[in-house]
């Protein structure tokens, strides 16, 4: 058991990790707004696509730093001239121009690139395995989203916690008025903010578009599983946004592997061998393994309704 | 008033009815509605298939198959592989006008189809649908479900089993079985199959485990790897299909398993070349194969227009049949043209195919092949083809059928 529980783990890592990856920006950008972004995920999809486009021409390392830098900036074009205007209609108005953002990026991307998935491929130095876990090759490329997810994990942190940029970012979230007072330019922190949040989701993109499949349901497959995280970390919270991706992508992994029947594992009696009870008496935890992240977010919320690490009451 | 109400109703309809005495016209287009994915995360699946009708179409317009004048048109319908918008689907096409109606990915799909076509034959006989199946395999479509209206051209799930069970027990070097499938009707029919087939036919032959995943849904199948290598399976019996095979390939390919996989469609291009030079040795089931000699023409057509391997002979075989069809029944009415095609009987370049009348399930020959190098037809990606390991003649490969259908 313990030599599968290794790349069980790993696995479950390192989705973890590119789900915070789409997280973080999100639950900063709530931070700000105060509302969700609902077109978070098509950011992450655009991504893919942009850096598909280009690695196409330019190979996959340029593609690995311009697309995520192109999601940005598409991401501050937006907030400048479409978020900051419906602003002033509050919040209802915002979370709908993300709604409505989020439909047309959906039938935009396919109007460009098809409705096939297309050929975004992993690059050929990374592609081989690089050391065995538990009998299963380990992918060089999972070991190398990882490290990007990491990597990106500790900059933002020392980014907001420690440089003088990110103690204005965070003063601008919490008090607006009074870092305006002080002379930023407090509009522009968040055009900014929200543009670095939408390249985060860009970069998640660039590395998970290939490891996965780039086609145009991918912003749908992963927009509520986000949404998951994001609410059970607590909203706005980058570090409960951490904790939970981890233990989500954990989790979902491992009930995968789990062949355990429901009712053995709550440790119920046998509902005989027919009908609906004893159909979900044997429901093997690993058959509700998508439905894992939703029945943690419902517990979470039961219990904890700010979410793990939320400072506000929702 | 309720009675002049209706008589006035009459009033309107009776004229309508009498305005559309039927052809006069010499020429005559007869429309299929072709009901599947074209969008989504099993879009590939279905274009694959609306390119396989185009080309099949258009051979039989340009050789007048189907009696001289008429053409057959392909009206290309998108439902996302949700039954409820395929039921919509099928309502607009029947408002339409449309009698011929052709589906294949998903059972769901396919049961909903009958179920609605059924009805819909009964209460608007001039409205008639007929539903010709290209790809969904569960068996109850031909046995308890099963319909007048409705025909199978690709074998079904328990006919493929059969062959691929008799190929897995033959091969000494397998002990330990996976079975791997989408969560749906059709998963469940191919998991029992296999269950019965391949448990006490040989000591040594194991089931090590079963899972069902949701359909299109997992991105990543590196988990259910890591299960398979932790059960010590040496080979895996799946009937995923579309991107759930080809993600499912590829992440063996990326984890180095080392098993076979023993398929219902791993032989679409797009799937071989995700599995990479690892999928020496994995098998498919189908009514064709690269390498199946017969059919290199069409085949080579195919790949000319579409610049991709040749995929699905039930579709060729499908519209050869309903033209041959129409052609016997000298007419386009849905019913005749049912009546004609209830058993008919034609020879084709692999063999006889009969549409046996009791449950309306083609009977074909069956072909397992497995990916290997140097063969003559091998996919551009990988360099692998299907070789040809086991034929089994269209007699062994007929069931039993519970099937008790009433011709109107």
């Amino acid at each position: 058991m313990s030599l599968t529980l290794a790349p069980i783990l790993f696995n479950g890592l390192v989705f973890g990790l590119l789900l915070f990856m789409l997280s973080s920006g999100l639950t900063l950008i709530f931070g700000m707004m105060g509302v969700l972004n609902l077109s978070h995920a098509s950011f992450y999809m655009l991504g893919a696509y942009l850096a598909y486009t280009i690695s196409v021409g330019l190979g996959f390392w340029v593609g690995l730093v311009v697309a995520p830098v192109l999601v940005g900036l598409i991401g501050a074009v937006v907030q400048r001239y479409g978020l900051r205007a419906v602003h002033r209609y509050g919040h209802m108005a915002e979370l709908l121009f993300t709604f409505a953002l989020a439909l047309v990026i959906g039938e935009v991307v396919p109007l460009i690139w098809g409705r096939n998935p297309v050929r975004y491929q992993v690059p050929h130095v990374l592609d081989f395995p690089l050391f065995q876990l538990g009998g299963t090759d380990i992918p060089a490329y999972r070991v190398f989203m990882m490290a990007v997810s990491l990597g990106m994990f500790v900059a933002l942190f020392t980014a907001l916690a420690r440089t003088r940029l990110g103690l204005v970012v965070r003063a601008a979230l919490t008090h607006p008025d009074m870092v305006s007072m002080l002379g930023h330019d407090v509009p522009r922190v968040f055009t900014s903010v929200f543009g670095a949040g939408c390249a985060l989701a860009g970069l998640a993109g660039v590395i998970g578009g290939n490891a996965f499949t780039t086609q145009p349901g991918m912003a749908a497959s992963l927009g509520g599983i986000v949404f998951a995280v994001v609410v059970m970390g607590g909203l706005g919270s980058i570090w409960g946004a951490f904790v939970a991706s981890v233990l989500i992508g954990l989790l979902q992994t491992a009930s995968i592997s789990l062949d355990l029947p429901f009712g053995r594992l709550l440790g119920l009696p046998p509902a005989g061998s027919d009908g609906l009870l004893a159909d979900l008496w044997s429901l093997t935890v690993a058959r509700a393994a998508p439905a894992v992240p939703y029945l943690l977010l419902v517990l979470v919320l039961a219990f904890r309704p700010r979410g793990l690490f939320g400072s506000r009451n929702a | 008033m309720r009675l002049r109400l209706n008589a006035a109703m009459l009033g309107l309809i009776v004229p309508v009815a009498l305005a559309h005495p039927g052809p006069l016209l010499a020429d005559e287009t007869v429309r299929i509605a072709y009901i599947d994915p074209l969008s989504g995360p099993l879009a590939e699946t279905g274009q694959l298939g609306e390119q396989h009708f185009r080309f099949a179409i258009d051979r039989v317009n340009a050789s007048g198959a189907a009696g001289p004048g008429r053409h057959f048109e392909l009206v290309a319908l998108d439902n996302e592989v949700s039954p409820e918008k395929s039921l919509a689907l099928l309502r607009k096409a029947v408002d339409d006008g449309v009698h011929y109606v052709t589906q294949g990915n998903g059972s769901a799909v396919a049961f909903a189809l009958v179920a609605a076509i059924d009805k819909n034959n009964k209460r608007d006989p001039d409205k008639s649908v007929v539903f010709l199946n290209y790809a969904a395999v569960d068996p109850g479509l031909t046995n308890d479900k099963c319909s007048f209206w409705h025909f199978r051209f690709d074998a079904d799930s328990d006919m493929k089993m059969k062959a691929l069970s008799d190929y897995i027990v033959s091969q000494a070097d397998i002990h330990k079985v996976y079975i791997f499938n989408p969560d749906y009707s059709f998963g469940v029919s191919v998991q029992k199959a296999a269950e019965k087939l391949l448990t006490d036919r040989r000591p040594d032959l194991k089931i090590v485990g079963e899972d069902r995943v949701p359909l299109g849904k997992v991105k990543d199948f590196t988990p259910y790897i890591a299960k398979f290598q932790a059960a010590g399976a040496d080979a895996v019996v799946t009937g995923n299909w579309g991107q759930d095979i080809e993600l499912l390939t590829k992440a063996a390919a990326d984890s180095g398993y080392k098993g076979r996989f023993f398929t219902y469609y791993i032989g679409d291009q797009v799937t071989v070349a995700a599995a990479g030079p690892g999928a020496v040795g994995d098998v498919q089931v189908a009514t064709w194969s690269d390498n199946v000699p017969g059919i290199d023409d069409i085949a080579d057509a195919f790949q000319a227009r579409f610049h991709r391997a040749f995929y699905y002979w039930n579709v060729v075989n499908e519209i050869d049949t309903l033209a041959a069809a129409i052609k016997q029944a000298d007419s386009t009415d849905p019913l005749k043209v049912a009546k004609a095609m209830s058993g008919m009987k034609r020879q084709t370049p692999l063999g006889v195919s009969d549409m046996r009348a009791d449950d309306h399930q083609m009977i074909q020959p069956l072909y397992v092949s497995q990916l290997e190098p140097n063969l003559p037809h091998v996919f551009p990606d990988s360099k692998l083809g299907f070789k040809t390991v086991a034929t089994i003649p269209a007699d062994q490969t007929r069931m039993a059928t519970s099937c008790k259908m009433e011709a109107p």
